[in-house]
């Protein structure tokens, strides 16, 4: 039997992770002969090695198939979530260079940790097997709570990093506990393989089954901050050095969220009536939690937290349409969240300044006076975040509640649009008072945008067009992964 | 079969009653105490259930690695005064009912669940050719089945390395 | 060899094992013990894993919790080195007390 283990065509299927995880391992030991001369060396080094896992994710679709004896499944959907991990490392490194230099702490570890996590997260997308699963999410989730509180000396990363560790923990329990009750009731935890005994001929208790389900959603409800299980997010991304926050609204969302699609769309897909009212009901408190909350947040980072609930929120409701349309919608939307996201946090990462000082909804009055560009470009992202047409998440949202209106979920699309038009008051206040004031302290302030930083809010905002006025690109790719799901 | 029993109802005391006093000691100390307690009964469950490396691997591993990190952390920081402090959460009558309905509910399905169970007949001792012992057994499998979530546990390892560093380092730059 | 022990006692029992763990989560203030409640919801999981595995009559049970134990050894090392910081830079322990994150 090992014999005819790690073949040639396993390798190439596990390239991105091989790259992520010996370059990650690289940094640290050139870190002594790198330091002097430049700090930004790290920062290309790791934008390097995130591109050579790129074209490496790419090579392994080429020759897609499963790897390693069933454990992981290099399909469509697999390089789809993992190009988008893989893009948001690297977008999450453009607006770090500026930031780690003001707070004086550039360090190799930082780096190493950010492609770990991301070398976690593409294991966890490419997962056919529960035990991959939750390694992949403990790789991705311990680099995270590190990174959350990678300023030490701030308290308020320390707390952030706490509460994301304790919470993360909790739920990693509870979600161990669901593949525990799966692997008892049906002999296995191969994806696969549940889905092959589940429906087929003496299927075992559906009681025991829908126990496990409904303890892997709780696990993974915390991981993608749905409600009933958002508590940390606000904490967290408040908390967390701000490119970090944006790292962890994409990257780590857009995995457990793919983890999500693969267990709940083929191992649980024989009892999906069975889960679809509790997807329907969480759907709708995130949504409403996350818009409410948002509404009356004057920290800005705070606010961007909740309204990642809320967009967890609409994902959830292509999940609870249970169809291959839903899973495309969920990825289309996915990855336009990602990049306004990401955009969305570097201008807040912009402006922050040392220490983070500024971080409330009005340091922002009269940015676009100081700086047209980065105002225009947060424009496109709060307009995107809205859904407002030509960006990606009009289309994001449209196919959503398209995919919903599909399966029949008439009252879930209703409220989901009532909602939309509710959070469209607390973006337009920030693009009020960009545009509308006069500067205040942190404006007047504010440093001019360094190269790194102009790529990383014009990337995401080119990003944001493209998926607007270009959508079947993307979409058509989705749609075809999310027929290979199965 | 009777010392089986006799041996079950002994581990289970240990695992119960080590597990509600370390959620309820005041003294941190304590706690780990109780905690160790509770997972050396955890380790008999094991052995009662042939799996005797894990048994092996939970008192070295469990007991003598993680919990001596426990009781290394609880001797550096001074809880002398966490221990004066209120211990419980004041919303403790809400977590109460929370968790007595998580309980009820999980104890309610496994007890419903064990006639509905896929494969509920109790057989044999795990089927094994009676040459190979449990460590070998698992050894096979670890290395032929599972190679690569083995592997990729190194990354994990290097991941939680670094990370302690990071944390516990002296200052960055 | 056989145990005359149900299997569903061993699920009972790691079925509240697992409650208790839930409980000290929820109840506790100090974030040690806090901790230390994970580590009880962790060891009932392994003890389904093993009963299942034992009545299965399989050792892939035995794998899970052996890849669960290397997790829980790795999320003790970076979880205490978090806690450290947190009391250096804090000086306390108890979860209410950290709590400067607000609107």
């Amino acid at each position: 039997m090992p014999g005819n283990f790690a073949t040639a065509s396993d390798v190439i299927r596990f390239l991105p992770e091989i790259i992520l995880a010996v370059m990650g391992t690289l940094l640290m030991i050139l870190d002594p002969l790198l330091h002097r001369r430049s700090s930004n060396a790290f920062g290309h080094l790791s934008i390097l090695a995130l591109a050579g896992a790129l074209g490496g994710a790419i090579y392994a679709y080429l020759n897609g198939g499963p790897a390693f004896g069933g454990m992981l499944m290099v399909d469509g959907f697999a390089t789809f979530f993992g190009v988008l991990v893989i893009v948001a490392g690297i977008l999450t490194i453009l607006p770090s260079y500026r930031f780690l230099a003001r707070q004086g702490a550039e360090t190799s570890e930082y780096h190493a940790l950010l492609l770990f996590s991301v070398a976690g997260q593409c294991l966890m997308v490419a997962a056919n097997d529960l035990i991959m699963v939750f390694i992949g999410l403990e790789i991705s989730s311990i680099s995270s709570y590190i990174l959350a509180g990678y300023l030490r000396e701030d308290k308020r990363a320390n707390e952030a990093s706490l509460k994301y560790f304790l919470l993360g923990s909790f739920a990693t329990a509870f979600f161990l506990y669901g593949v525990a009750l799966i692997y008892g009731s049906t002999g296995t935890i191969n994806l696969a393989g549940v889905n092959v005994v589940l429906s087929g001929p003496g299927a075992p208790s559906l009681v025991f089954v829908g126990v496990a389900a409904a303890l892997m959603f709780v696990g993974l409800g915390f991981k993608v901050s749905a409600a009933p299980f958002q508590v940390w997010t606000p904490d967290v991304y408040q908390g967390a050095p701000t490119p970090i926050s944006a790292f962890l609204s994409a990257g780590p969302k857009a995995a457990a969220f793919a983890v999500f699609l693969r267990i709940f769309t083929t191992a649980f897909a024989p009892i999906g009536h069975g889960w679809e009212p509790l997807v329907w009901a969480s759907a709708l408190l995130s949504m409403t939690i996350g818009n409410f909350a948002a509404l009356q947040q004057s920290n800005i980072k705070r606010m961007l937290a909740y309204s990642s609930i809320a967009h967890a929120g609409y994902v959830l409701v292509a999940l609870t349409a249970r169809s291959e349309v839903g899973t495309a919608a969920a990825m289309f939307y996915l990855a336009a969240y990602a990049f306004m996201n990401i955009g969305a946090f570097a201008v807040v990462s912009h402006l922050s300044g040392k220490g983070e000082r500024y971080q409330n909804i009005e340091d922002f009055s009269g940015l676009a006076q100081k700086q047209p560009l980065a105002a225009a470009m947060f424009s496109i992202f709060l307009l995107s975040l809205i859904g407002v047409p030509l960006t990606g998440g009009f289309f994001g949202k449209f196919y959503i509640f398209k995919a919903a209106l599909e399966s029949h979920l008439v009252w879930l699309t209703v409220l989901g649009l009532l909602n939309s038009a509710v959070a469209a008051y607390y973006y337009l206040r920030i693009l009020v008072m960009m545009y509308m004031r006069e500067p205040a302290e942190a404006t007047e302030a504010v440093e001019p945008l360094s190269p790194g930083l102009r790529l990383a809010l014009i990337v995401p905002a080119i990003g944001t067009l493209f998926l607007g006025i270009f959508p079947n690109w993307v979409l058509d790719f989705a749609g075809k992964s999310s027929v290979l799901l199965k | 079969m009777l010392i089986d029993t006799v041996l079950f109802y002994i581990f289970a005391a240990l695992v119960l009653g080590g597990g509600i006093l370390t959620i309820t000691r005041r003294n941190a100390v304590h706690s780990a105490m109780w905690l160790i307690v509770s997972l050396l009964g955890v380790a008999g469950l094991y052995l009662q259930q042939q799996a005797e490396f894990l048994f092996a691997v939970q008192i070295v591993l469990y007991v003598g690695g993680i919990m001596v990190l426990f009781l290394f952390v609880i001797m550096l920081v001074n809880l002398d005064q966490a221990a004066r402090e209120r211990q419980f959460n004041r919303h403790w009558f809400v977590a109460l009912v929370a968790v007595a309905a998580v309980g009820a509910e999980i104890g309610y399905f496994i007890y419903r669940g064990r006639t509905g169970f896929h494969i509920a007949e109790l057989g044999a001792p795990i089927a094994a050719p009676h040459a190979l012992g449990n460590t070998e057994m698992l050894a096979d499998t670890l290395f032929s089945e599972y190679l690569l979530p083995f592997e990729i546990a190194s990354l994990l390892l290097l991941v939680a390395v670094v990370g302690a560093v990071v944390m516990a380092k002296k200052r960055i730059q | 060899m056989m145990s005359a022990v149900p299997v569903y006692w061993f699920l009972m029992l790691s079925a509240v094992l697992f409650a208790l763990g839930v409980a000290g989560f929820l109840f506790r203030r100090n974030i040690i013990t806090v901790f230390m409640s994970i580590e009880l919801m962790l060891n009932a999981v392994n003890l389904s894993f093993v009963t299942f595995s034992y009545q299965l009559k399989q050792v892939n049970g035995h794998l899970f919790t052996f890849f669960v134990m290397v997790v829980a050894a790795a999320e003790a090392a970076v979880g205490l080195a978090i806690i450290l910081t947190v009391f250096k830079n804090r000086s306390t322990l108890n979860i209410d007390e950290v709590n400067s994150l607000k609107n």
